[in-house]
Parts: structure tokens; C-alpha cells; sequence
């Protein structure tokens, strides 16, 4: 059957797709041309003149071992995040569909944290792992740890991937809780009339079938971790200790607005374009292909 | 190889009850159809031998053993769904192999099983296809080949031929019944369909508002119904059933007298099959014509008696009638007319 409609003039068509195009050419396409023409250029050391340097600042970056391990920093922490978000929200989902009582209950705390806004998680965080002050670091010195994700990268990069996970986990499960809900009843039976108990039926038959669910939450996620957790890292760690939390666009913020190298930070924002151009059509190229619907 | 033995199974939702108390007996190779209208808890009572709804009260035991309280794994059954409840990512070979695979059997043998189930079912050229790709009527066999893979004990049917179109359901319900007698495995079968349930059964149980009204063979609830409901529900068209009095051996209604059995007197329900209506000048009831709907081998009448009532009567054979003017005079046999209760609805002769 035609779905498509058919216009006659082409006013109407035009208008209906001008709030689109124009939103997208004044949010994307505008920026993204400015940062692609000021990556082209270096600033004098006070920002009063520029000048032409071709794809200098691209080579540069390349060979610079800081921008080199903001790149792994950012595999690490996106992978994390995206981990830490999507499997307790997929094991609380899992859970929360076989209640039977007060399901609606479970369902509204588990969602309440993506109310928060990140820059807030973020600072509650920080309070609770504050070295001094904070409940959580007392508690983990009373057990004789001592708390310092101020010095400890390790502890720094962990804080932070929890911060960022906390509020997705509520997201991504009113996915995956809608998800199982749609799974048949008579399939989950017809497996358990067929031998598999609970946990096998889950992953051989549950779980494929949550894929295309999963596959898009694995997307979103991680265009979140490496976009949207800047708040919580500019309020947590600021990219320390030693640029240990340093995520790619974070780094394009310290260079371009702390450290004022704006050719430098343009060029950045645009190799990072790039990247997850690069990762989404890998992801929908061969993940995509394993999803079935 | 089993008995399946329901005794006195009673469900309840909540406060309501839902299965009242059924008690039914089958045989080892025994082929049973549940049958009644939607709601009826036929369903129901087959998901509480399928170990998919607990039993609220009573004892049902498979083989000889409670059952009450195994898991639906531990039964030794398998179901047939309505919905057929294929894996959806699985191959046809993959979705009957599952539950061999799950028993931990070594690969080469699934194969072998699930061949020679393809054979059986010829579906021996899709084992590679997704459910998908697959007809309605495939995936009905699909459905029934992950069931005899396992060779279970017991076979559970839940309304497996409602989703195909009215040919095809013809032809699977052969296929099932031939299947199921080659294989001599004891079988459950739930329908709303009395045409399913008459053709197929061994014996049959007419389930009502969560009673079982009769059990016993298609020919035996067809020819002497327990019970009003089951006279009504069992042949199609459905029996005509008259409010009458009954008194000195003579039926009354509407001006009509039909001889009674003798013994019974005061107000009776009195039920006629259209089939057993035969035309005759000189019968005793006559009904006006409304409406005549050829099929062929048979004629419909609908109409109504002089007393108002709603009439069908089926007549062999093409009878060409002028809605709304035709009368009709029909007579019956004294043996094929049934009495019930006007009260309880219970055959009394």
C-alpha cells in the first residue's frame, strides 16, 4: 500500500520541513562548519588575532601523547559507563517484571534517578565521597580504606563512571522493564514446559529477544557517555588527577575555554565528530546485524 | 505412555472460582477434547495440568504419581499453543531441538530426533527457516514437531487450530488426529469448537461456567446430552429448545402435543435437533419460514412456532422457500426428543 502523501505545491511540503532544517542548521550545521574553519587557524597567546596554519593543529594533536590518552581514557570510561548503566538496569528489569505486588511501587523509585539532572548527581556524588566530609569516604575509612579519588586515578575514573551510570540505570531500565513486558507469556512457557529454568531461559530465549532493546539502549548510552557526562566530570574531578578523567570532550572545554587554545579545541570537536560517525555506523553495520527483531 | 487423572481440581482466582470441582479420568492413549464457550475455564484446567497455574484445591496425578506440585519441566508433557509460541530467533531445527538440548542430549542425536520428527510433519525443507518465514500452517507443524521431538507422556493442546483459516484447520485437525493415534500418545486437547471436539475426540468433556456439564464419547453427548447446556452447545444448528408441560404421557406447547414418556408431568425443557425435523403435511409442529439458507447438501429454516419462539429446522436436500410466507408442518421421532428439567436444566428423558 502507498503510505507516502503526495502534495501538489511545494509551500506546504517546504514548511512542514523548515522547523527541522532550521533547527538542524542553526544547532548542528553552523557550529560544526565554524569548528571545522577554526580548526584551521591558531590564536595568539590573548585571542587577538589568528593565524592560518592548514591542518597544523590536526597534525599536531596526533602527536600529542595527552590528546593520545584522553583517546583510551575515553574508551575506558564510555565502556564503563555503558556496562555499569545498561546490565544493573537489565538484572533490576529482570526482577521488577516478576513481581507480582506493588510492581508499580518498584517501578516508580527505580525511575526517580534520571529525574536528577547530572551536574546534581554529580555533586551529590562528590559530597559522598568528599575525602573530608563525605558520609561514604568516612565509612570506607572506618573500614580502614582510605578514600582519596582526589589523588587516585583509579578511584577518580571509578567515581565518576558510577556518577554518570547512576541516573542512566533508571533510563535504560524503563526500557528494558517495557521490553520484558512485551516478551510473550507463551513463549516464556512453552520454554519452561520445554526443561529450561529460570536463568537459562533468560539467556537463551529472553535475552535475543531484548536485543533490538539492547542494541538501541547500547547506542544511546554510549553517545551519552561520551557527550553528556561532562557535568559530572567537570563537577567531580575537573579531569584530574594527572588529566586521568579526561574524556575527549573534555577536553575540547579545558583547551578550548581554560586553556584558550580555540584552533586546537576546534580541531578536537572535530575529530571527535568523526569518531562517533565512525562508531555508530560500525555499530549499526555489524552489531545490528546480530539483532533480531 | 500415561494416565492423566484429575480428581475434584478446583481453581480460584482470588475469591472467584473459576474451576468448580472437575474430575476426569484418561485413559493411557486416550484422546480427550475440553470443550465450552470462552471463559469457560477450559483453558484454564489444561494450564493446571500443564503445571502453568497452581492448583487450588483437589489431586491431579499423571501416571499414577501427584503432580500437584512438580514443575511443569517435571510432568513429562508438552504443550501445543495457541499462538504456536515459536522461539522467534530460532531455526525450525533450533526450535524443536530446544528442549532435547536443555535435557543436555549429545548433538548428533537431536539431529536424528528432530529429523525424523521433520519427516513425520514434512518439514524436512524448512529446518533452516526462522519462524518468520514460515506460514501459518507450517508453524502449526513447527509447534507440534517441538512437541513430539521430546516424546513426552502426555500431549497438551491449547486451542492449537484457532489461528488458521477454516480449510487448513480441516486438514490439520486430520493430521493431529492421525498423528496423535500412529504415536498412541495421551492427549488434552482444548477447543471452543464443537465441529473440533465431535470429529477428534476419544471422549469429550463440556465444560460450562468452570463445571464439567458431561464426559463421555462425541456420539454419546450428542445423542443423550446430560444437560440443556450440553444439548445446545453440542450440534450445529444448535437444538431448538421450547418451554412445554408435560402431563398424561402428552407434551404441550403453544398448541402443539407430542407424545411423553410416561412418568413425567409439570414444566419441562423440551429440545429438538433441526436435523431430526422432517417435513410431513400431517406433523404435529408448525413454523413459519423467515429465512432459508441453502448449503447444499441441507437446507436451513429459520423461523418461529405459533407461540413466537425462534425454530430451525434443517431439511436434506435444496428446499426453495419465499421468506416470511412459507408455513411449514414438521414432525419428529418420539426417540429423538429430549427432556430436561426446566429447573436445573439436567436431562430427565
Amino acid at each position: 500500500m502507498e503510505k507516502r502523501v503526495t502534495f501538489k505545491g511545494w509551500l506546504l511540503p517546504l514548511c512542514l520541513i523548515a522547523p527541522q532544517v532550521v533547527i538542524s542548521a542553526v544547532f548542528f550545521f553552523y557550529p560544526a562548519g565554524q569548528a571545522v574553519w577554526q580548526s584551521l587557524f591558531i590564536p595568539d597567546p590573548f585571542g587577538l588575532s589568528s593565524r592560518f596554519v592548514g591542518l597544523g593543529n590536526f597534525e599536531y594533536l596526533l602527536g600529542d601523547p595527552y590528546y593520545r590518552s584522553a583517546f583510551v581514557t575515553t574508551a575506558i570510561f564510555s565502556t564503563l559507563v555503558t556496562l555499569t548503566a545498561m546490565v544493573p538496569a537489565l538484572f533490576l528489569a529482570v526482577l521488577a517484571d516478576r513481581l507480582v505486588n506493588s510492581a508499580g511501587v518498584y517501578r516508580t523509585l527505580l525511575i526517580w534517578p534520571y529525574a536528577v539532572a547530572p551536574a546534581v548527581a554529580g555533586v551529590l556524588w562528590l559530597f559522598m565521597f568528599n575525602t573530608r566530609v563525605g558520609v561514604v569516604a568516612w565509612y570506607l575509612g572506618q573500614l580502614g580504606y582510605d578514600w582519596n579519588h582526589v589523588l587516585n586515578q583509579g578511584e577518580a575514573m571509578g567515581l565518576v563512571v558510577v556518577a554518570s551510570s547512576w541516573g542512566r540505570i533508571s533510563y535504560n531500565f524503563l526500557f528494558f522493564f517495557a521490553a520484558l513486558q512485551a516478551v510473550p507469556r507463551s513463549i516464556i512457557e512453552a520454554a519452561a514446559i520445554d526443561g529450561a529454568r529460570f536463568w537459562r531461559r533468560f539467556f537463551t530465549i529472553v535475552l535475543p529477544l531484548l536485543s533490538p532493546t539492547t542494541f538501541f539502549l547500547l547506542v544511546v548510552n554510549v553517545v551519552y557517555a561520551f557527550f553528556e557526562t561532562f557535568g559530572v566530570i567537570h563537577t567531580i574531578t575537573g579531569g584530574g588527577p594527572q588529566q586521568a578523567t579526561t574524556i575527549l570532550v573534555y577536553k575540547v572545554f579545558s583547551d578550548g575555554f581554560v586553556g584558550q587554545d580555540l584552533g586546537s579545541s576546534a580541531a578536537q570537536s572535530v575529530i571527535l565528530l568523526v569518531v562517533v560517525g565512525l562508531l555508530t555506523v560500525v555499530q549499526f553495520k555489524y552489531i545490528e546485524k546480530r539483532v533480531h527483531y | 505412555m500415561a494416565t492423566v487423572d484429575l480428581d475434584n481440581i478446583k481453581k480460584r482466582f482470588g475469591a472467584t472460582e473459576v474451576i468448580k470441582g472437575v474430575s476426569l479420568s484418561v485413559q493411557d492413549g486416550e484422546f480427550v477434547v475440553i470443550v465450552g464457550p470462552s471463559g469457560c475455564g477450559k483453558s484454564t484446567l489444561l494450564r493446571m495440568v500443564a503445571g502453568l497455574e497452581t492448583i487450588s484445591e483437589g489431586e491431579l496425578r499423571i501416571n499414577g504419581t501427584r503432580a500437584n506440585d512438580l514443575e511443569p519441566m517435571d510432568r513429562d508433557i508438552a504443550m501445543v499453543f495457541q499462538n504456536y509460541a515459536l522461539y522467534p530467533h530460532m531455526s525450525v531445527a533450533q526450535n524443536m531441538g530446544y528442549g532435547l538440548k536443555i535435557a543436555g542430549l549429545p548433538k548428533p542425536e537431536i539431529a536424528a530426533k528432530v529429523a525424523e520428527a521433520a519427516r513425520l510433519l514434512q518439514l524436512t525443507e524448512l529446518l533452516d527457516r526462522k519462524p518468520k518465514q514460515l506460514s501459518g500452517g507450517q508453524r502449526q507443524r513447527v509447534a507440534m514437531g517441538r512437541a513430539i521431538v521430546r516424546a513426552p507422556s502426555v500431549f497438551l493442546f491449547d486451542e492449537p487450530l484457532s489461528n488458521l483459516d477454516a480449510k487448513l484447520r480441516v486438514q490439520m485437525r486430520l493430521e493431529i488426529k492421525e498423528l496423535q493415534s500412529k504415536l498412541g500418545i495421551t492427549s488434552l486437547y482444548v477447543t471452543h469448537d464443537q465441529v473440533e471436539a465431535m470429529t477428534m475426540a476419544d471422549r469429550m468433556i463440556v465444560m460450562n461456567g468452570g463445571v464439567a456439564e458431561q464426559i463421555g464419547t462425541p456420539l454419546d453427548v450428542y445423542e443423550r446430552p446430560e444437560t440443556l447446556f450440553a444439548a445446545q452447545f453440542i450440534g450445529s444448528p444448535s437444538m431448538n429448545v421450547i418451554a412445554a408441560e408435560a402431563h398424561e404421557g402428552a407434551l404441550h406447547f403453544g398448541g402443539v402435543t407430542l407424545p411423553a414418556p410416561t412418568g413425567i408431568t409439570g414444566p419441562v425443557m423440551l429440545g429438538l435437533r433441526p436435523e431430526h425435523l422432517s417435513p410431513n403435511p400431517d406433523g404435529p409442529v408448525e413454523m413459519q419460514v423467515m429465512l432459508a439458507e441453502p448449503l447444499g447438501a441441507n437446507t436451513l429454516l429459520h423461523g418461529k412456532l405459533a407461540s413466537g419462539a425462534g425454530f430451525t429446522a434443517s431439511l436434506p436436500g435444496v428446499h426453495r422457500v419465499m421468506p416470511g410466507e412459507a408455513s411449514l408442518r414438521l414432525s419428529i421421532e418420539p426417540q429423538n426428543l429430549h427432556l430436561f428439567d426446566a429447573e436445573t436444566g439436567r436431562r430427565i428423558g
